[in-house]
């Protein structure tokens, strides 16, 4: 065997260690769009609560269901078009969008953020919501740290800056708000557009 | 010693050499799952996957799920050994040359 023939061989090790273990089709213009939805959901509840006659959140009442309504709608609208083009991308690329290493992410990912998001109901229900965009945070970021061990691309890093931002966010809770917009809203636009760059490049 | 002498001759194929890749970094695979990944016939791919079974590169277990039979494969201990050994060589003599 030649060189030539060593090199195709490792470089085909590579791609089907890659190919079998990772979820490598996440599209990187479902993050922008997620970032989006993020800076409009949050200009709405901003618009809600200045309007509401206060100026900060009470727990009961219809301003803070209209707010629950919002984030619910935020995710949904963020998971739905994930879903979209990350369907979209798999295909053009060849490769089956459902299969071992799809599974594996998404699982990988939701065991953090369901974990989380339990919780910060639980304490909802006991009045305590000074710490909840914090813990939203905080727990997205663990996902993320979580499911980049199964794909490619660099979420490990957006985990770590996510959770980092909700340290700070515990320390401020009066900047809750606006850490919020920052971690969801302008990260995921910024990490996004890296992704993009990236894919368009190949 | 040469390097060439830790160049694995079962190796030197590359549904093999594939099969291993994939093993080296899942748990297990099932056939059908081998069989997507490397774009091969069924009877080519049993083959191989006998060639490595017989030197105890690999496992096979075979099991039902539901009524379905399903053949899952894993690398043993010295298969992954051989593996690691193979691809050190490989790097070697890239380097060198």
């Amino acid at each position: 065997m030649s060189e030539q023939d060593y090199l195709k061989d490792i470089s085909e090790i590579k791609d089907l260690m890659n190919r079998s273990s990772r979820f490598i089709s996440l599209s990187g213009l479902s993050g922008i769009f997620a970032g989006l939805y993020a800076l409009i959901g949050a200009a709405v509840a901003y618009w809600l609560v200045m309007n509401s006659g206060r100026e900060y959140l009470i727990l009961d009442g219809k301003i803070f269901r209209l707010i629950m309504l919002d984030l619910f709608l935020i995710a949904l609208l963020s998971v739905g078009t994930a879903i979209f083009l990350t369907t979209k991308k798999a295909r053009k690329e060849g490769v089956k969008m459902w299969d071992s290493s799809t599974r594996r992410l998404l699982l990988n990912f939701l065991i953090p953020l369901v974990a989380g998001g339990i919780y910060i109901l639980i304490i909802l229900n006991q009045s305590k919501y000074g710490q909840t965009g914090a813990l939203m945070l905080i727990f997205y970021g663990l996902a993320l740290i979580n499911a980049s061990k199964y794909t490619v691309g660099n979420i490990r890093y957006l985990g770590v800056v996510e959770i980092l931002l909700g340290l700070i966010c515990a320390v401020y809770p009066g900047y809750g708000f606006w850490l919020w917009v920052l971690g969801f809203g302008v990260m995921h636009i910024v990490y996004g557009t890296m992704m993009y760059i990236k894919e368009r490049k190949k | 010693m040469g390097i060439i002498d830790n160049i694995n001759k079962l190796f030197d194929h590359r549904i093999r050499l594939g099969i291993m890749s994939i093993l080296a970094v899942n748990d297990n695979a099932d056939f059908n799952r081998l069989k997507e990944l490397l774009n091969v016939t069924d009877g080519n791919l049993a083959s191989h996957l006998k060639a490595l079974e017989k030197e105890a590169y690999i496992l096979v277990e075979k099991q039902f799920i539901g009524r379905k039979p399903n053949t899952s494969y894993s690398a043993t201990k010295l298969g992954k050994a051989e593996f690691k050994k193979h691809i050190n060589a490989l790097e070697k003599l890239i380097r060198k040359e």
